[in-house]
């Protein structure tokens, strides 16, 4: 009991931390016209880093709008599930039926949000989620959730057209974290490629926590034209500071998946990751005019650019805003705003964006260089794909009649000896 | 062959940086018979600490005097504050030190935040060698060599010196040590402290490999203990041999059947466990 009241009382404060004009409002207002959005994010451990930009973004969100969604007031409740599943689930409870959160942002990771995905069902609680494990919106996927960001592929196919077709690489090497994420990405990556007529001669799978790549940087098959990178966190940069301490720089290029080089990593790296290319369906650099407003209030308020998960979370905010848009003036009514937000358009900071039927993002993708600018690094966008679905340019019936994309499927035919 | 070689290196850089890591491990596992679960907190504590400095240009020679300087003093407050106030007590001080773990853990992060923080090689040791056809890190070599420095000195400190002398009996037997006049009490926390040096100096050496981030203390940790198991309690040599094992054992596990990566660098141990539970040249039970 003296825990669950600390734990209130914690999480009580930090939403008022976080936005200490707005509670008051919000708790002044007549509470059918406030909306109560829950934030499942980490604040501690290590997706930390990821976990504090969501929350910076959900509050630059609030604070451009003047703490409204759809001409609601919103009041704000921070969770930190410190990244643990199990923890993850006891909060979004705690969020749900405590705090009476109607609308959930968040988890930041796959396996906190497999914890949750029957509890949100049997709630009927819509969430927008961050992490991108494709069954959630493909083979088993839940009528509550949407998704503004993309699955771990959705960005894998047309990076793998772009080195196929426009890099005119013939030769590739796939590697990637040792979890379901990397194994997604790669095997879609795998699947255009191959399909474009490359070859991909080896596919590594370090594990999650390996604390040093140079095993793997000596197996790299030296003919291959390009490493495609589909690390996670901060291993994509610790893979590319190793790959230049091991002098392959320059003797084999580098192709990022869409988390190998986040702005978050960025900022910490050197002239090493100068010119590399990666794809991802957000740039901090990206124009647009709301992206123009966002990404400079968040480099001034905090001093670096935002990166994906921050991303996410704006995105996921517009999508919200519209929708409850479309339906103002109406008491709040989850079944109405669920079904809405599948028809939702609505301009982001990525960009245009619509939902499939499955809720998932279909929205253009970027090709990206590291470049300096003003002193940093950034992701400048050299190339668009428009309106990319998670299912590419395949038939959705007959991608969903395959298995879920892992280690093994589709099948590597080309790998060298 | 070029593959073959490079792997030869990587094992054993691999297995210097164990060295240092351990090393402190198995003084303290040794003398006091405690499994110092913040051995990886502390080995991060160093890799922060360095790369602080580096940041703040005070050059690669400052940055590891100041890493041991806060891990050894970090190690004599955790022995004197809270291990002794547990003392009769052997499994609450092995949780205490898991729980300090967790503490450090999150205190790093509010300190460095959760990005990796890279930390830059000395400028003499930036570029790779080139021989024989490939390239190797010139910073990874010479990790090496200062790891057998290392392991020389510290041989010879519990071998040839009074102090040494005095580990080695408390090592054997604390209560007959005691009975000799040996103060087990400053014994302890010079003790601790000593191994909490080695963890920082192995963190603030292994910075440049694998830079400071949020998570290399679980990372290494496992590591360690496997090594101080595998070499035998009490022995520092077996923990020498164990560590450049390990690095072998590890690095073509990886390299070789990356799949079974794990199965190959556990599977030594629990072989020494069912047949030699002493360890490869821990004295018998």
């Amino acid at each position: 009991m003296k825990r669950r009241a600390f734990v209130q009382h914690a999480s009580a404060a930090a939403s008022a931390l976080a936005l200490p004009g707005l509670a008051v409002t919000a708790h002044a207002q007549d509470a059918s016209d406030t909306l109560r959005l829950g934030l499942l994010t980490v604040k501690t451990g290590p997706f930390a880093s990821g976990g504090i930009d969501m929350e910076r973004a959900l509050t630059a969100y609030l604070a451009e709008s003047g703490g409204r969604m759809g001409g609601r007031k919103v009041e704000l409740i921070v969770a930190d599930t410190g990244g643990v599943p199990a923890v993850a689930r006891t909060k979004t409870q705690e969020l749900v039926e405590r705090e009476r959160a109607q609308v959930l942002f968040g988890p930041l990771a796959a396996f906190e949000a497999l914890a949750i995905d029957d509890y949100i069902k049997s709630k009927k609680t819509p969430v927008f989620l961050v992490a991108a494990a494709e069954d959630m919106t493909q083979r088993k996927s839940n009528p509550w959730v949407t998704r503004g960001g993309s699955t771990s592929a959705q960005c894998a196919h047309p990076a793998a057209d772009y080195c196929a077709r426009k890099l005119k690489y013939k030769k590739m090497i796939l590697i990637a974290d040792d979890i379901a994420y990397g194994h997604e990405m790669t095997a879609g990556f795998q699947r255009v490629f191959e399909e474009a007529g490359g070859k991909v001669v080896q596919k590594l799978f370090p594990p999650l926590t390996v604390p040093d790549y140079s095993t793997f940087l000596a197996q790299l098959k030296p003919d291959a034209d390009a490493v495609f990178l589909g690390f996670a966190g901060s291993n994509g940069f610790r893979f590319i500071r190793q790959f230049n301490e091991y002098g392959l720089r320059g003797k084999m290029a580098l192709f990022g998946g869409m988390t190998a080089l986040d702005e978050s990593v960025l900022r910490n790296m050197g002239d090493e990751a100068l010119g590399i290319l990666t794809v991802n369906w957000y740039s901090a650099e990206l124009r647009n005019p709301i992206n123009d407003k966002f990404a400079p209030a968040f480099r001034k308020a905090h001093g670096y650019d935002p990166g994906l998960y921050a991303a996410t979370i704006h995105v996921s905010a517009s999508v919200l805003d519209a929708a409850l848009g479309n339906l103002k003036g109406k008491a709040f009514d989850r079944e109405q705003l669920s079904a809405a937000l599948r028809n939702t358009q609505a301009m982001t900071a990525r960009g245009a964006l619509k939902f499939d039927e499955y809720g998932n993002a279909v929205g253009d993708v970027y090709i990206r260089r590291v470049e300096r600018k003003d002193g940093r690094l950034v992701n400048a966008v050299i190339d668009t794909y428009p309106n990319v679905s998670q299912f590419w340019t395949y038939d959705a019936k007959k991608f969903l009649a395959d298995p879920v994309y892992s280690r093994d499927f589709p099948p590597a035919k080309n790998l060298a000896g | 062959m070029q593959f073959w070689l490079t792997q030869t290196l990587n094992s054993l850089t691999l297995g210097a940086l164990l060295l240092l890591l351990s090393s402190g491990f198995a003084l303290i596992f040794g003398l006091m018979r405690i499994a110092n679960l913040a051995h990886g907190a502390l080995f991060m504590t160093g890799a922060y600490v360095a790369a602080s400095a580096m940041r703040a240009n005070l050059g690669f020679m400052t940055a590891v005097v100041l890493a041991i300087v806060v891990t050894a003093a970090a190690g004599a407050l955790i022995e004197r504050l809270i291990l002794r106030a547990l003392k009769s007590n052997g499994q609450a001080q092995v949780l205490a030190t898991l729980g300090l773990s967790f503490i450090a853990g999150d205190v790093c992060l509010m300190i460095w935040g959760g990005d990796p923080i890279p930390v830059s090689p000395p400028a003499w040791l930036q570029s790779p060698i080139n021989m024989l056809g490939f390239s190797f890190p010139s910073y990874r070599i010479a990790v090496l060599f200062f790891a057998v420095v290392v392991a020389i000195a510290l041989f010879l400190v519990i071998e040839r010196t009074t102090l040494g002398a005095r580990i080695r009996a408390g090592v054997d037997d604390m209560p007959m040590a005691r009975a000799v006049g040996i103060r087990a009490s400053r014994l302890f926390t010079g003790v601790f402290a000593l191994g909490a040096l080695l963890a920082g100096l192995g963190g603030a050496m292994g910075g440049p490999m694998l830079s400071a981030y949020p998570g290399l203390d679980g990372d290494m940790l496992p590591l360690a203990l496997i090594v101080v198991i595998l070499g035998g309690v009490g022995s520092l040599a077996g923990t020498y041999l164990a560590s450049f094992l390990i690095g072998f054992v590890y690095t073509f596990g990886n390299a070789l059947v990356p799949d079974l990566a794990y199965v190959v660098l556990f599977l030594p141990m629990i072989l020494v466990l069912a047949f030699r539970p002493q360890g490869l040249m821990g004295a018998q039970a």
